[in-house]
């Protein structure tokens, strides 16, 4: 079976300055992927080379087999970041979700009672159906990323792709919309996804890909999650912790390490459950600090 | 009360400023929405030189200025779009060198027998039938267009780029969005004048904003109030003898006002209750 997204030998810059080189990748029907690296890295350049919206200088993009040639991509439904919204423009939850129907091509401004059954349909699947009149700026930061969901959702997309949906809001929202987006994935869609909440990656999203102008790796986060790989990825001192299954990666503090305020100088172990779970008064003052 | 109404010229000027609310009203929405206020002043003044330079050529007004403020409007588009320059910048360089064009050739050619008063100011008691068929026509073809691509101009205004993603044809839409603006304020010249087309773009959209967060209602709010407006200001004028575009913006002010001062005591209200409850 052919990618539903394939990428050859693409580079892409503004103006002279490159922005991705010779990036080759091929996303699979039924995949969920996230596309990691440091601001700058090329990622949202990334999706909208896959969007349609920019044309690479060199190498070509397809999208389910079809060349896209700066036409938008087919079957595709965008995500974009929460705070390119306008969140004063005058549109209901409804009347937003109703925007993905656009590819209908219905000549009349208001909806068919078929459209609004659609429309119920998917906001009672994302479970803000009772939101449906309100006023998009009068919900919370969980509510305001499932609507759009919503409306890529009543798009029947082959292939959705997110742009940072975990930014701006708390951990337990970022999880719920990983779990969200992971119950779509096992109904067939294809995910790609970009964000800087790598822990979250981890935990949630199958298949990593490294970015940093280049596809730096790609594959599974034990995979991919490596010191090795993610210092190449963003040029800095990453340390990554295994335990009970599960990766945590953090950035290396400056000026002391954990190894100073807990007490198992042994590279790559974590403390145990007991030490993770100090109080903060139980630990010695960090060096330097009074 | 009906006295005004005897007059032919003032049923015509009351019709026109009807229709021409109307439409400033239902396009300001738009405009305001795209954060384009600026537009409806730089452009007005752009199809001032295309008027101009119809009359020297010998044009159709209509046509030369319809063309020229076309034109203009797709290369404020276009130039927005391919290079760095903001819109806010594109509009004061395209439409100021017209506006110049224009007054350069009125002082050129100073043999000019016809009045471009009008066209600064409005002359709406000077309506004729043939302004009022192109006012008209302007009507049904924008109301028509907007009604069709209703779904594809609000995706588009709320945001292009995704817009683009969910297969709209978002520069055709703009290059059609910039054809239906030319034609409105070409309709409206005669009407209100080049100098205050700008606010009967403006004010009945952020005044209906004011009124509802749901964009259908807004674009019935605004329709509604730009062309109340007109046929207040027209009634006004009549009686306080003023001149008549001047009056029928004034209305749109004040209209504006009150809105403006209801829904903040309002929310005033809405917070003490709020606060003591």
């Amino acid at each position: 079976m052919e990618p539903i997204v394939e990428l050859g030998r693409v580079s892409f810059g503004y103006g002279s300055k490159p922005v991705l080189e010779n990036i080759d990748l091929h996303l699979h029907h039924g995949q969920f992927a996230a596309l990691v690296g440091p601001s700058g890295a090329g990622k949202t350049t990334l999706l909208r080379l896959i969007l349609g919206t920019l044309q690479p200088n060199h190498g070509t993009v397809s999208i389910a087999g079809r060349s896209l040639n700066g036409g938008p991509a087919p079957q595709v439904a965008y995500v974009p970041q929460l705070e390119t919204v306008d969140w004063n423009f005058p549109v209901t939850v409804e009347q937003v979700v109703l925007m993905g129907r656009v590819r209908n091509r219905s000549l009349l401004p208001w909806p068919s009672r078929d459209e609004r059954r659609r429309v119920l349909e998917v906001l009672e699947q994302l479970d803000i159906a009772q939101l449906a009149k309100n006023h998009i700026r009068d919900l919370s930061g969980g509510q305001q990323q499932r609507v759009f969901l919503a409306r890529a959702l009543i798009a029947e997309p082959d292939l959705l792709v997110l742009d940072e949906p975990t930014t701006g809001v708390d951990m337990r929202v970022a999880e719920t919309i990983l779990h969200l987006l992971g119950d779509l994935n096992r109904r067939g869609i294809t995910i790609l996804l970009t964000t800087h909440d790598l822990n979250a990656a981890a935990a949630h999203v199958p298949w990593i890909i490294c970015l940093n102008r280049q596809i730096i790796a790609q594959g599974s986060p034990e995979y991919v999650f490596t010191t090795e790989t993610l210092n190449q990825t963003y040029q800095g001192d990453m340390l990554v912790l295994r335990h009970e299954g599960m990766l945590f990666v953090q950035q290396k503090p400056h000026g002391h390490t954990y190894h100073d305020v807990i007490p198992h100088p042994v590279p790559g172990e974590v403390p145990s459950s007991a030490e993770w779970g100090m109080k903060r008064s139980d630990l010695p003052a960090p060096k330097g600090v009074l | 009360m009906f006295e005004p109404f005897q007059f032919e010229f003032f049923r015509n000027g009351t019709l026109a400023a009807v229709l021409t609310g109307a439409l400033c009203g239902l396009i300001g929405v738009y405009i305001v929405l795209r954060g384009m206020s600026y537009i409806g002043h730089g452009l007005s003044h752009a199809i001032f030189g295309g008027a101009v330079v119809s009359f020297v050529l010998a044009w159709n007004f209509y046509l030369g200025a319809g063309l020229w403020g076309f034109g203009a409007a797709v290369l404020i588009n276009q130039t927005t779009r391919r290079t760095r320059i903001n819109a806010d910048a594109a509009i004061g360089v395209i439409t100021t060198a017209s506006f110049a064009i224009g007054v350069a050739l009125i002082s050129r050619y100073r043999k000019f027998t016809r009045s471009f008063d009008a066209a600064l100011f409005g002359n709406i008691l000077g309506v004729e039938k043939a302004d009022l068929v192109v006012i008209g026509a302007v009507t049904i073809l924008v109301g028509l267009m907007i009604f069709f691509l209703y779904r594809s101009l609000l995706f588009t205004t709320f945001s292009s780029d995704v817009a683009q993603v969910y297969g709209v044809k978002t520069g055709w839409i703009d290059t059609l969005f910039a054809l239906m603006l030319a034609a409105v304020l070409i309709a409206s010249m005669k009407i209100l004048g080049v100098t205050l087309i700008a606010a009967a773009l403006v004010i009945p959209p952020i005044t209906a904003r004011l009124l509802t967060d749901s964009f259908n209602r807004m674009i019935l709010l605004s329709t509604a109030i730009g062309a109340g407006a007109g046929f207040v200001g027209m009634y006004a004028s009549y009686y306080l003898d003023l001149a008549s575009g001047a009056t029928i913006v004034l209305t749109q002010a004040a209209c504006f006002a009150i809105v403006l001062l209801i829904t903040s005591l309002r929310k005033r209200l809405g917070r003490l209750i709020h606060t003591h409850v």
